[in-house]
């Protein structure tokens, strides 16, 4: 079976040389996020600036999956203003549960569309949420409102 | 003793006939999670559905009895595979809980005892007492008694590990003293393979008074186990990796120690005497079976047991022996691969944990899955122990009676296909 669908060129270069890696000094919030199957771990360091702006950083380690999609993700929504990065989730999150089936918004997810494979694949749809899932919850934690259903 | 025909064998299991990943011939080495079942199990649990279906223990007429039957048969079989008396042999739903039974008994114990009831001391523990497991264990025996810990205030120690993934028992003595009250233990990793000197610990916990409890879950399915050799009070197993259906483990208990062990699930099917206000409990096995117990599973393990008795266990452990050369020697031919846990074919089984450099395992086990080679990979439920060895998961692979050099030769091939694919060879 080809599995070129699930490691695409663009996942496989944001693992091999992940963007933005290192957490925030004194962040609003913070979330560490396991995955206990497998022991992928991800820590997402958010911080909103005065113009409501969000900045993050994280750290981790983990299969390609999970390490792409939180270079992937840091990429998108570094320095976006706040709502903006709540369609990005959103438009990541239904991707994720297309079954491969989804047309991807390549205008709102850009680089994150690489992981349409993924959605094709159970086991490792929660290894590239595991970022997204930090993420939510760290916002959660810096007391910023988020919308929307639950990553489960 | 005859060799075993890996070929002819994997003839009787109906499931590795099929093709997986686009038409690819399955290639099963995850035995060490579950084992397949062979087609005599999947009759017998059938024609038990067929023909005698009932409550076993329940009612007086023919069908329950001859439920009843087949169910303590079913027991009495599974005894004799490992040299045991069929009162002995407790039926669970898995090792799991064969393993929260024997834990629960010391909780148990401990609270009725603030509370005034007579128990057995031996199950009674208090602050001040400890409870000894080894740094190799798998959840299933280590977070029970983290909980018993903390309901009695008993403390948790632990056997420590070589860097070759054995046991160190260098500082047994001190671990294991006269503050201990439980040691339990497992013994054959399924994360690292070893098997580890059971006996020697089980008697170092006898000499201070200690229950000695044993995780057998990879040890009996694979070798000739007897419990009189292992010198434990409790045996924990399950049925589903010894060719078994899944719903059914047993717990091997010493006579003297199931005599007085309280029990862990209660209600129907395990009691003596109900009033409104108190009950007294059945004699063992049936103090610790409450509710309608697994008839069907029950048959299914019973012919499971036949199949690999026919085998003969001996002859099953060489060819496991043999396999597991084979494949430490393959897997560690391949730059970048490095084995944890036991490097020679000594004192260990037939699970091989590994790392490729420069690869998640998650990512190789994906790469064979796509070449139809089913592993395990992430910290196999041991996950101290992978935090051990400084590896955040591994990936695994495992073989039973219907594997062969042709199948260690795919997983060969895919781990350097993987290697290929993310650019490290
Ligand atoms: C060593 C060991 N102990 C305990 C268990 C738990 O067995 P089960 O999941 O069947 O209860 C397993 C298997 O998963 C095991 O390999």
């Amino acid at each position: 079976m080809d599995v070129d669908s699930l490691y695409q060129e663009i996942i496989l270069d944001h693992y091999r040389n992940p963007r933005g890696v290192g957490l925030l000094p004194e962040p609003h919030g913070e979330s560490h996020q396991v995955n206990p199957t497998c022991g992928d771990e991800v820590t997402v360091t958010v911080t909103a600036d005065a113009d409501g702006l969000l900045h993050v950083g994280y750290e981790g380690q983990g299969c390609s999956i999970s390490q792409a999609s939180a270079s992937v993700m840091s990429e998108l929504v570094e320095g976006r203003p706040i709502a903006e990065i709540h369609r990005v989730e959103a438009a990541f999150l239904d991707l994720m549960r297309s079954k491969g089936s989804g047309t991807p918004d390549e205008e709102v997810l850009q680089d994150a569309v690489a992981f349409a494979g993924v959605s094709k694949y159970p086991a490792r749809i929660k290894c590239a949420l595991l970022p997204w899932m930090a993420l939510r919850d760290a916002e959660v934690k810096a007391g910023i409102p988020v919308e929307g259903g639950s990553y489960e | 003793m005859t060799s075993l025909d890996p070929q002819r064998i994997k003839k009787d299991f109906p499931l590795l006939e099929r093709t997986v990943r686009d038409g690819q011939p399955l290639v099963y080495l995850d035995s060490a999670a579950t084992s397949q079942k062979p087609r005599a199990v999947l009759d017998a649990e059938r024609s038990f559905y067929e023909t005698s279906n009932a409550a076993a223990h329940r009612g007086a007429h023919q069908l329950a009895e001859e439920a009843t039957e087949a169910y303590e048969g079913a027991r009495a079989r599974v005894a004799g595979f490992v040299g045991a008396r069929a009162n002995e042999v407790v039926f669970t739903k898995n090792a799991t809980e064969g393993l929260n039974l024997a834990a629960y008994a010391f909780s148990n114990a401990s609270a009725l005892a603030r509370h005034g009831r007579e128990v057995d001391p031996r199950f009674a523990l208090r602050p001040g007492d400890s409870i000894v497991v080894t740094e190799m264990e798998h959840h299933a025996n280590l977070v029970p008694w983290q909980e018993v810990a903390a309901k009695t205030g008993a403390t948790l120690r632990w056997i420590g590990l070589t860097d070759d993934g054995r046991l160190d028992l260098g500082d047994l003595g001190s671990v294991i003293d006269s503050s201990t009250r439980v040691v339990s233990i497992v013994h054959q990793s399924n994360i690292l393979g070893t098997i580890t000197p059971v006996r020697q610990v089980m008697d170092a916990a006898h000499a201070v008074g200690a229950i000695g409890v044993v995780d057998a879950c990879q040890s009996i399915p694979h070798m000739p186990v007897s419990m009189a050799d292992l010198g434990a009070d409790l045996v924990a197993w399950s049925g589903h990796k010894m060719l078994g259906p899944t719903g059914i483990g047993m717990l091997w208990g010493r006579e003297d120690v199931l005599a007085t062990m309280p029990p862990f699930l209660t209600g129907g099917s395990m009691i003596e005497m109900v009033y409104l206000d108190h009950s007294t409990y059945a004699p063992p096995p049936q103090r610790f079976e409450a509710g309608v117990p697994m008839v069907a599973q029950a048959v299914g393990l019973g012919a499971a047991v036949e199949y690999l008795d026919d085998l003969g266990m001996d002859a099953v452990a060489a060819h496991e022996h043999e396999l597991t050369g084979y494949a430490l020697a393959r897997l560690q031919e391949i730059d970048g691969v490095t084995v944890i846990g036991p490097r020679t074919n000594v004192e260990r089984g037939s699970a091989i944990s590994f790392t490729v450099e420069g690869i998640h395992p998650h990512d190789v086990g994906q790469i064979l899955d796509s070449r139809g080679i089913a592993v395990r990979v992430g910290h196999h439920c041991a996950w101290p122990t992978c935090r051990r060895y400084g590896v955040p998961a591994t990936t695994r692979i495992s073989t039973y009676i219907y594997n062969d050099h042709g199948d260690i030769d795919a997983a060969v091939a895919g781990i350097r296909a993987a290697q290929k694919y993310f650019g490290v060879a």
